[in-house]
């Protein structure tokens, strides 16, 4: 199972990759691999914030649907709009092409409560 | 937790396990979209083994499943299958099931593992013909080879032509091992259900002289995930999704299989009232342009009113677009009605179609 080192992640297995005040999301390898094929990310196209640990989209696998949950608060700077088209990009390129969201961050210290890579990979294996 | 002889093999071969009735059963090996598309371009195996086998053996053999199913089994002859559902006196759904004719005497069911017990139970209760109701289901392994090149891959290891019309099964020997060779299956596709005794080398000689077999044809293992979005592309219920003891088969759209003009049979008074009075509600088909994915239990709405719910949906890996199967009140039931999919609180446009979703 592929987790990065550089990103923290959540126990609901998002991701987030800080530049600056900047944050891309998205889901971790494992999550991909516990969906299955990926059909359609469902986020309004009008969301302008999210809010920590609330739902601010869901993702749509072939078997199941799962809420996608904020890492952090922040405001919405884009969404992955290749997604539309190619929503595979997610379980293919969990890290890289298929990044969901970005934001910037309002709070910095929220960064705190998230997992490095050891402790996802850990909770993983618990 | 029961496995099936084919669960070393999947584990092998890194499926995906789960839970299913009772049964440690692979969901998919690689990806469902891609398994799905094996099956539908040239030839996959699945392992079936939990359905249920269950012979009825004696001189009123045929009286017993005469009186527990719907369909006419006068019609059948040796060698010949037909798709049937047994019903409660109320026309309710016990199960959907597959009856084999082996001999004017004997008889085999195929029944769903889910409701294998609960069927063996009450072919027991109306056994008043004094015949032998056997469960073999623990003995038998089923694989179901389905797609255009399943017909070339089991010739190569059949020691008889593949000579079968549908819904037709001969014993023939696989990998040189006895079994039933039934042109049958879940997917639409041209396609054989092969039931076999024996022990997990048995099994496992079966698979692999399958896949060696099927090497040229790039044969894929292929889970239950895509077993279900093939078997929605064709339309075809699924007992628990979209017909159940709550269901008729009249408005689950199963009239064609219930032969109301047969002598008695359990819920037949019961269909011929639905019949005579009209369904309240229907079993339809529908599809939608809309990317977001129909699930079992969501409602369907029409001029902001809930009219019905939808059983079965997918997103179809050939269309690329939402299908569903759900229960409609019948006044809006026609082809060409335009009906929404509730999905979180959004209505979604779809439109009531036909079946096939997807034509071979």
């Amino acid at each position: 199972m592929n987790i990065p080192v550089n990103l923290k992640y959540t126990k609901d297995h998002e991701w987030i990759k800080i530049e600056g005040n900047v944050g891309t999301i998205g889901i971790s390898d494992y999550a991909q691999s516990e969906l299955g094929d990926i059909v359609y990310v469902d986020i309004n196209p009008e969301l302008t914030e999210i809010l920590l640990n609330e739902s601010f989209g869901t993702i749509e696998a072939v078997k199941t649907v799962s809420d996608l949950y904020a890492p952090v608060t922040g405001k919405v700077l884009e969404l992955n709009k290749r997604l539309n088209d190619e929503p595979q990009l997610i379980n293919t390129d969990p890290y890289g092409e298929g990044w969901i969201i970005k934001v910037e961050l309002t709070d910095l210290s929220q960064l705190n409560y998230l997992l490095d890579s050891e402790t996802y990979q850990a909770q993983l294996g618990g | 937790m029961k496995k099936t002889k084919f669960y070393s093999v999947h584990e092998k071969l890194g499926a995906k396990i789960v839970d299913f009735v009772g049964f440690k059963m692979p969901v998919q090996y690689t990806s469902i979209i891609a398994e799905h598309k094996a099956v539908r371009t040239s030839v996959g195996v699945f392992d079936v083994s939990h359905m249920g086998e269950i012979i009825i053996r004696g001189d009123k053999a045929l009286d017993l499943v005469q009186y527990l199913t719907v369909n006419d089994v006068s019609l059948l002859v040796d060698g010949r299958v037909q798709y049937s559902a047994m019903c409660y006196p109320n026309g309710g759904i016990v199960d959907d099931l597959l009856v084999y004719r082996m001999s004017q005497k004997e008889f085999m069911l195929v029944v769903n593992a889910s409701n294998k017990d609960k069927d063996y139970a009450r072919m027991k209760e109306n056994n008043t013909f004094g015949v032998d109701i056997i469960d073999e289901s623990d003995q038998y392994s089923l694989l179901a080879v389905q797609g255009p090149n399943s017909k070339d891959v089991i010739e190569k290891i059949c020691d008889r032509p593949l000579d079968l019309e549908y819904y037709h099964f001969f014993f023939a020997k696989v990998a040189g091992i006895d079994m039933i060779v039934s042109r049958t299956g879940y997917t639409g596709e041209l396609g054989y259900e092969l039931y076999f005794k024996g022990n997990e080398t048995d099994a496992e000689k079966v698979w692999n002289s399958l896949f060696e077999a099927g090497k040229f044809f790039d044969i894929q293992p292929v889970g239950l995930g895509a077993r279900d979005s093939l078997r929605l592309e064709m339309g075809f219920c699924l007992y628990g999704n979209d017909i159940d003891q709550t269901t008729n088969t009249i408005e689950a759209g199963l009239g064609w299989i219930t032969k109301l003009k047969k002598p008695n049979f359990i819920g037949k008074d019961a269909l011929i009232k639905v019949k005579e009075e009209g369904p309240k509600r229907k079993l339809v088909p529908m599809i939608s342009d809309g990317k977001a994915f129909p699930r079992h239990g969501y409602e369907l709405s029409l001029d902001g009113k809930v009219v019905g719910y939808i059983t079965s949906g997918t997103v179809s890996p050939i269309l690329d677009k939402a299908i569903a199967l759900g229960y409609v009140q019948s006044e809006f039931a026609k082809e060409g009605t335009r009906i929404n999919f509730l999905i979180r609180g959004k209505e979604i446009p779809a439109i009531i179609t036909k079946l096939p979703f997807v034509i071979n």
